[in-house]
Order: C-alpha cells, then sequence, then structure tokens
C-alpha cells in the first residue's frame, strides 16, 4: 500500500453514470496537478450490471492500470436484478461492493450507499474488514441526495464524500460541475457535494485514514484524453474529412466522435447498412479524391475483408481502425483482448499488401493515426490501425502540446491536369495508372472527373490502364510492383521512431510487447530494475511491415525474452518468430485473456517465476506461462 | 485550368469516345443482351452531354461487370455485389460526377441486395442499372434470384423451390424515385429510359432485361414486349404510389407467364436526393469535398485549435 497514489474506483450498475461521474472527477484530479489513468470495467449491458471505473492519481506519470486499489466508492446498482434462489446471476444487488473487494489492498477505504447496500448479504465481510485493515464508511447518499435534489444524484454525495475522506478540495470538483452541468441541475449537485463533504468531516475523525490524495503540479496544461479522442484527432489533422461506419463496441468511440466533428469541418460522415458497405463507401470515396476511413470491431471488420482485397487490388488509399475485443465471435464485447492481430494481418485473398499500426499509449494513438493516413496516401495502400478496448477507453492526461503540430491534408501521389498531359498513355487517351516501372512501387493516380486521367479501377490483374489482363508477364510485374511498396514503407516507418523502449540497454533480460500493453510492461520493467533485476522492454508498433532487424537486435542482445501480450494463443509471439525464423528456443509467453488487462504486478510476478525461478508459476494471477520451444 | 475541367465541360461528344481502343469488341456472347446496355448507354451518354471522363461507371462481377472494360469512362469495377456502396461514396465525395453504378440480378439482388435496398432508401442521385437475365451467367448457368420457381440447373436439379424476387416492388418500397423496366429487344425504349435515369435527381433504377442465349436457352427472348405507358392494356399513374405498386406486381407475374412489360413504372421527381437531404441537416459541404484538396486557399482547421480545449 502506497500513500504516493490514489487508485480510486466508483462501482454501480451500467446506467447509474459511473462513466460520466468517473470522467468528472479524473479531470479534477487532473487539474489539481495530478497525472491520471483511468480503467474501465463494464458488462455488455444497457442497464445494471457489475461496472467499475478506476482512477489512477499520482504526481509521477502513470502509463498504467495499477496494482489493485486503495479507495472503493460502493453505488448501488439501480438495476440489479432480483434474482430467484439459485439464478446463475447470483444476488446482483451487492455487486457493487461485494464484487470489488478482492482487489481492494490492505488499509483501503470503502465508501458504500447503506440506502442501497447491505454489507450482511456478503460473507465474511466484518472479518475481511479487520483482517485487511479497510477502513469502513457506510453513508445514505440515496437519502442524502432523495432530500436535496434527484436520487441519481447520489453520485455526486460519493465523490463529496471522498474529497472529505481523502483530503482533496472541492474547488476543482466544484469547478468542474460548472463547466459540465446545465444550471438547472447545478445548484442541486453542488449542494449535496458540499453537505455529503461537511457530514463526512462531521461525523467521522478522517485523520484514521490512510488514503489521501497526493498533491502535484504539471509544468504544461494537460488533456484528459482517451486513445479514441487521439485517433480522431489524428485523422482530422491528417485531413480526413469522410468516415463511414456501423456501430459496433467498442469502434463505435472513433466513429461517433468524427460524426459529431466532421461536419463542422465540412466533412461527410455516413452511417451505414452493414461494414461491407462501410469500407467500400470509404475506398469509393477515396477513388474519388477525399481522404476517407472507416473502421470497426474484429466481427464487423471480419466483413471488411473483401473491400479490404478491392482496396490493394485498385492500390486505393484508405484507413481502416479496428478496435479488437476479446473473441471469437461474439465474445465479450466490452472486455478487451489483442487476439484479433492475425486478422487484420492475414484477412482477405491472395497475395493481399497492407500495412498494420499499433500504437501502445494515447500519444501514440494520436501519432500513428496520422502515420497511418501519411503511409496509406503515400503509399496508395490500405492500412489499418490496430488497437483495443482498453486503448480506445482509458482516459489518460497527456500535455497539451503534444497535439499541437500543422496539418497534413496531401493526397499523396497524385498529379495535376498538367502533369497528367505528360504521363503515359495509350493510342485511346487511357492514362497509364499502373505502369510497371516504379522504384517504390508507387505509380501517381488521377482522380475522376480529371482531363486525361481516365483509367479503370478493378479487382481483377490488370494491365497498366486498369484493363484487365492476365499476361503472366503482366502479372509478375504487377505483383512485384505493389509487394515492393512494403519495402518502401519498412524503410519509411525505420526513421520514424514507434518502438518503445525501457529499462537499462544493456540489460540481462528482455520483454517484449505490443500495442496497448506496452505502458504496463514498462511500469514492470522499472518496478524490477528497482528490485535490482536487469531488465528492459522493447512495445513493437510496426506489425506489418514487421520491423525484424531492430526485434532481433533486442532479443539478440538479452539471455531471454519473455512476451507479453493479451491473447490465448501467442499470436505476438508467432509473429515474431514467423518474421526472424530463429531465436524461439529464446522467447516464452505471458499471456492473459481473461477480459481484463494486466496489472504491472502481474508482470513482474510473471517475469519472476518465468525467467528468474523459471518454473512459470506465478500462482495467485490468472495468467499463463507459455515456455519457449525446444525447453 | 481548374483540377476538374472535364466536369462541366460543353462540347459535342461523339459516341464512338466511349469505345475503347484496347478491346473496342466485347467478349459477351453472341446475342446476349448485354450489348444492348452497352448500346443504350453509347446513345444516352452523348444525348445527357456526359463525356467520358466526368462519368464514373462502377460495376460489379459478372458477364454484366465486363462493361467497364467496353465502355471507356472512368471506371471502378468493384467486387460481387458491391457496386453500390463503391458508387454512392463517390457521389458524395464529388456530387459533380455523373455516377452510374451496374451489375447483374445475382450481383444486384442476391450478394447485393443490402446495399440495393439502403441506397435505394437513401435516394442517392445515380443510375442504377441491373442486367436482369434470370441466371448466373458467368459462372455458368446457376439458378439467380430473378430465376422463376422450378427453374432447373445444376445447383438446383430439381427445379428451384424458390419464388422469384420482386425488383421492382423491392425498389419502390425500399425508396427509390424512379424504377423502370427495360428491355435489350427494345433498344429504343432502352435508350430514352437511360436518358431519363441519368438525367433524374435521385436513385434511378433501371431492371434492364437482357437475354442469356448460351445458359437461359429455356427462356424468353423477351419478345414481345409491350411497354405499358403506351398500352391501351394497363391504365395507371406512374406517380401514385398505389397504382405503381400495383402495376408492377401485375408486371413481375406476367413475366413468368410468358408477358414482357416494360416502361415506367414510378417516378417521383419531387423528393429531394440524399445529397440535398444531407446538406439541408448540414452533414454535407455545399462545394464538392473532392475538390477542396486542391485548393491552395483552404486554411485547413487543426484539432489543436478546435477540439482538444474541452479536455482540459
Amino acid at each position: 500500500m502506497t500513500d504516493e497514489e490514489l487508485i480510486w474506483r466508483i462501482s454501480g450498475g451500467s446506467g447509474d453514470g459511473i462513466a460520466s461521474t468517473s470522467q468528472n472527477f479524473a479531470k479534477a484530479l487532473m487539474r489539481s496537478g495530478l497525472n491520471v489513468f483511468t480503467h474501465r470495467h463494464y458488462p455488455s449491458r444497457i442497464r445494471g450490471g457489475h461496472t467499475y471505473t478506476e482512477i489512477r492519481a499520482s504526481a509521477d506519470p502513470v502509463r498504467s492500470r495499477g496494482d489493485g486499489y486503495n479507495f472503493l466508492l460502493a453505488l448501488g446498482d439501480s438495476f440489479a436484478r432480483n434474482p430467484q434462489e439459485g439464478a446463475v446471476y447470483g444476488n446482483e444487488e451487492i455487486k457493487p461492493l461485494s464484487e470489488n473487494l478482492d482487489e481492494l489492498r490492505e488499509g483501503g477505504v470503502i465508501v458504500y450507499d447503506e440506502g442501497l447496500l447491505d454489507p450482511s448479504e456478503i460473507p465474511d465481510f466484518e472479518e475481511r474488514v479487520e483482517e485487511n485493515d479497510w477502513h469502513v464508511f457506510p453513508l445514505d447518499l440515496r437519502g442524502l441526495a432523495r432530500d436535496m435534489g434527484r436520487e441519481v444524484m447520489r453520485n455526486t454525495a460519493g465523490v463529496g464524500a471522498t474529497c472529505a475522506l481523502i483530503g482533496l478540495d472541492l474547488e476543482h470538483v466544484e469547478d468542474l460541475m460548472r463547466d459540465a452541468m446545465p444550471e438547472k441541475i447545478l445548484d442541486p449537485n453542488l449542494e449535496i457535494l458540499e453537505t455529503a463533504y461537511d457530514q463526512v468531516r462531521e461525523e467521522y475523525d478522517v485523520g484514521d485514514v490512510d488514503v489521501s490524495v497526493p498533491t502535484g503540479e504539471h509544468e504544461e496544461t494537460q488533456l484528459l484524453m482517451s486513445g479514441s479522442d487521439a485517433i480522431s484527432y489524428g485523422a482530422i489533422d491528417e485531413g480526413c474529412r469522410f468516415i463511414a461506419g456501423y456501430p459496433m463496441t467498442p469502434w463505435t468511440e472513433v466513429f461517433t466522435i468524427m460524426t459529431q466533428n466532421l461536419p463542422e469541418l465540412g466533412g461527410i460522415s455516413e452511417q451505414v447498412e452493414d461494414e461491407i458497405a462501410a469500407a467500400a463507401l470509404a475506398v469509393g470515396a477515396s477513388h474519388a479524391g477525399v481522404k476517407a476511413m472507416s473502421g470497426s470491431s474484429g466481427g464487423g471488420f471480419a466483413l471488411m475483408s473483401e473491400p479490404l482485397g478491392l482496396a490493394e487490388m485498385t492500390e486505393t488509399p484508405v484507413v481502416l481502425v479496428e478496435a479488437m475485443r476479446a473473441g471469437p465471435s461474439t465474445g465479450m464485447p466490452t472486455k478487451p483482448e489483442q487476439s484479433d492481430l492475425e486478422h487484420v494481418l492475414y484477412t482477405s485473398q491472395g497475395d493481399s499488401q497492407r500495412v498494420v499500426l499499433a500504437p501502445g499509449t494515447v500519444e501514440e494513438a494520436y501519432e500513428q493515426s496520422r502515420l497511418a493516413f501519411r503511409l496509406a496516401y503515400e503509399y496508395q495502400i490500405p492500412t489499418i490501425l490496430l488497437y483495443d478496448q482498453k486503448l480506445g477507453g482509458e482516459l489518460v492526461s497527456v500535455p497539451k502540446s503534444h497535439f499541437d503540430r500543422e496539418p497534413n491534408p496531401t493526397l499523396g501521389k497524385t498529379l495535376t491536369e498538367e502533369e497528367l498531359a505528360e504521363q503515359p498513355h495509350s493510342p485511346d487517351g487511357k492514362f497509364h495508372r499502373f505502369q510497371h516501372d516504379a522504384e517504390d512501387g508507387v505509380t501517381p493516380r488521377s482522380i475522376p472527373g480529371q482531363k486525361g486521367g481516365r483509367f479503370l479501377a478493378t479487382g481483377n490483374e490488370h494491365d497498366p490502364t486498369g484493363h484487365i489482363s492476365e499476361s503472366p508477364d503482366n502479372r509478375v510485374a504487377q505483383i512485384d510492383r505493389r509487394t515492393r511498396k512494403l519495402e518502401a514503407i519498412r524503410a519509411d516507418l525505420d526513421t520514424e521512431d514507434t518502438s518503445s523502449y525501457a529499462g537499462p540497454a544493456d540489460a540481462e533480460y528482455g520483454i517484449l510487447t505490443f500495442g496497448s500493453q506496452q505502458g504496463t510492461v514498462e511500469e514492470a520493467v522499472g518496478r524490477l530494475n528497482d528490485a535490482g533485476v536487469s531488465v528492459k522492454s522493447l512495445g513493437v508498433s510496426d506489425m506489418l511491415p514487421f520491423p525484424t532487424e531492430e526485434v532481433e537486435a533486442f532479443i539478440e542482445s538479452v539471455e531471454e525474452v519473455l512476451v507479453v501480450e493479451m491473447t490465448a494463443s501467442g499470436q505476438f509471439r508467432g509473429l515474431v518468430q514467423k518474421n526472424l525464423g530463429r531465436h524461439g528456443e529464446k522467447l516464452s509467453s505471458l499471456l492473459k485473456y481473461n477480459g481484463n488487462p494486466f496489472e504491472p504486478a502481474e508482470i513482474v510476478d510473471g517475469f519472476e517465476a518465468a525467467i528468474v525461478e523459471g518454473d512459470g508459476d506465478a500462482s495467485g494471477h490468472q495468467t499463463t506461462f507459455v515456455p519457449a520451444a525446444g525447453d | 485550368m481548374s483540377t476538374f475541367s472535364a466536369i462541366g465541360e460543353e462540347r459535342e461528344i461523339d459516341r464512338d469516345e466511349y469505345t475503347p481502343g484496347v478491346e473496342p469488341q466485347p467478349t459477351w456472347c453472341p446475342g446476349c443482351g448485354d450489348f444492348s446496355v452497352l448500346k443504350a448507354l453509347k446513345q444516352a451518354l452523348p444525348e445527357v452531354g456526359r463525356t467520358p471522363e466526368e462519368t464514373l461507371l462502377c460495376t460489379g462481377i459478372g458477364c454484366s461487370g465486363k462493361l467497364n472494360s467496353y465502355l471507356d469512362t472512368y471506371g471502378f469495377h468493384t467486387i460481387h455485389g458491391r457496386s453500390l456502396p463503391v458508387a454512392r461514396a463517390a457521389k458524395l465525395a464529388n456530387p459533380d460526377l455523373e455516377v452510374i453504378a451496374a451489375g447483374g440480378d445475382g450481383d444486384g439482388y442476391g450478394i447485393g441486395g443490402n446495399h440495393f435496398i439502403h441506397t435505394a432508401r437513401e435516394n442517392h442521385d445515380m443510375t442504377y442499372i441491373v442486367f436482369n437475365n434470370e441466371i448466373f451467367g458467368l459462372t455458368k448457368g446457376q439458378t439467380s434470384p430473378t430465376s422463376p420457381k422450378g427453374h432447373k440447373s445444376k445447383t438446383q436439379p430439381h427445379g428451384s423451390a424458390k419464388e422469384p424476387l420482386k425488383p421492382l416492388s423491392l425498389s419502390l418500397n425500399a425508396g427509390a424515385s424512379y424504377v423502370a423496366r427495360t428491355a435489350a429487344v427494345n433498344p429504343n425504349q432502352a435508350k430514352e429510359i437511360l436518358i431519363e435515369a441519368i438525367e433524374h435527381d435521385g436513385f434511378a433504377h433501371v431492371d434492364f432485361l437482357t437475354q442469356c442465349p448460351t445458359w437461359n436457352k429455356d427462356a424468353r427472348q423477351y419478345v414481345p414486349y409491350i411497354d405499358v405507358n403506351d398500352s391501351d392494356d394497363y391504365e395507371f399513374d406512374k406517380t401514385d404510389r398505389v397504382e405503381a405498386a400495383e402495376m408492377m406486381r401485375t408486371t413481375e407475374e406476367a413475366l413468368y407467364e410468358g408477358e414482357v412489360l416494360t416502361g415506367r413504372f414510378y417516378v417521383d421527381e419531387d423528393r429531394p436526393s440524399y445529397g440535398q437531404e444531407k446538406r439541408q441537416i448540414g452533414e454535407m459541404p455545399e462545394e464538392p469535398l473532392a475538390e477542396r484538396y486542391w485548393d491552395d486557399e483552404y486554411e485547413w482547421e487543426r484539432s489543436y485549435d478546435r477540439f482538444v480545449g474541452k479536455h482540459e
């Protein structure tokens, strides 16, 4: 248990305002000078069910959820089902309290709404409180809210009680409420906040509570932003003005943010009949000369295989985002996983080419969203931005200056009509859009409506004008040219610095990961280093084309490598081995696929068990160790 | 020189401009109805004053998809069933383009049926020509969504147990604002209908009966045909949904009884196109989006100035 950080968890049911309350509180903590990182856990239900959001706040940088947490605000689940004896879902009413006890640290604080929750329904509650030295504060939050406003305002009462117990000045929360709430509900909320605060201060001796809010100061303005926000803003700054989509969790967040912002920018958003249409619309818009995107999550992305292949074959630039969730099939819609990696790398028939980037942080999400558009348009190739429910939804404090960059709306290698006139044409005037000779494989394109630019885009193999051709020589020339683009993109990516390193360069051991686990791995590496373990990490973002040389150098520089990923089958490790073709004996895996992202301690313990002790048995965690091949 | 100077160009257009030098002779079978679609388009486009480079023809897969190889315009030969989503996005991106989509009955009414329903519903300002030969041609004669009940093929050896799909009724109910049927054997009517369809400001659906002499030998050559707008036997108001629906139903049933009824079945000139609707609610720019990328004066807004403030 540390006083250096507050990890505040608010629990209730879906529909109880957990998300909005936690977002406001996270912002208040951020504005007070702290760095914050949130973690959301929610079911695929509109009303009821076990839901919580965790806010980790510290004066130091926070790049991951923490190990457990130290402050629980348990609200009632207003939509809990009243179970018959033996119902599979058990007693839902008590879950906001009962389901959250296992991860509460020793000495932690519990505030619960005694108007809705009765701890006598939890087996051994009193004993556990005593054993763990928890400080418990039953408050009638609902009653207080009802008396002074409306029942739903009990969240505010809970926040007021929290502030009283951790010593956070109400000013930050009040400022935020003034920004976020319409006048009509502002006054009762402010009154409830203050009353709850005073009540706790009067009724309890808060000096006994071990958990307090840290104090910090930012050197520059911070933003509270999610990966979905960052991806959207990256797209906008790269000149994307067209999006088409179909709702699916968790991709819907990017779709919504873009849809709400594009009309203001004179752009177009289309919600369409299915994901086949969504991706095909993005291809059609891009073909007609607009920077365009689409996206989905696993099941919806499966429908995009066809248009993805069409974009590849016709060399139409397009960006698709894929927000992973736990599969297979419908899987666990609101839970994070990284198991669509192979799906996006390999879906669509034939020797198709694409770029796949997997950002690791909110900052990288912005940068790599922009990079995805740049590569797609410069190299006329579909580019997929692969992230997950975790990165998409976690709100993190990031410096505002990170986003202070110039827009880049360029379409890539396109031609003006004057330039088109100089280009090779067939005797009948058709533009040689798909010329064979181009060093980096990229041949300039025309846009429909341009004089002297007409050509045929087709999913069939085609000659330089786009005309369908099955000539062997042309076939080889075209497929070789399209493939060459990946080499050029790899060289381009080598200048982009998309990988993330932590730990000493001369470390004995390595941890390799990709995408959203990067921050948690880096925290674990820091702790292992502090404990005297010689380990470093590499978070890889370029999934395709893969940075083979860079990853090989990393593996060769250490004795053993633990590959950390949220998949059940070790897909990322498989990708590393496929690209390197050797070093399999050095790679073991730490996997997690129970629906929750890694905690740093799980990686620390997993690493020690796997590498230091060597047996791989990290008891007490729901992680899985897979030894190296040949072990 | 503007960015898209082919658009809106006023000049005499020769129908030979639409004949590609690479493959002037189509590879369709002798006697195929598809020739008539090509011919009617080559006649209609010059008459409506649309040049090859301001026209984008999007096709699906099948014999009909080969249209792109034989009509020399900007072309996008997409994938099976997906011509409509590609085409309507191009129209949204650049409303000044003349966008025409085309495909077969399997392409449009089978695998692409969902896109057909929704594109009609949204009433995009474009023309959709369905080569309806009541069969899958390029894959060698399988039963299609419009094949008559009882139709025998290698994939339906005991005869199809399914009622054929009724494309005109489907189109009307989905929301198309211009619905017509013509036949390959009726070139003058076909040309006139395509002219009207292209000029119509909304989703114009033309069900084009194209006989398949190779795989559908049993089927009629769609003769004799009757133009319901000219026939004394049929009285209906094509601007009236209810009367149009009844006429369509009669037409669709008559086809399978050997009577080929053609003509304009539904015309709604008042319904705004999707682009107009989107602009009305402020969700689409007045100027074609595609032009913005070529405008050196345009000031691209940054998320930093516009959006990130709310995250502070």
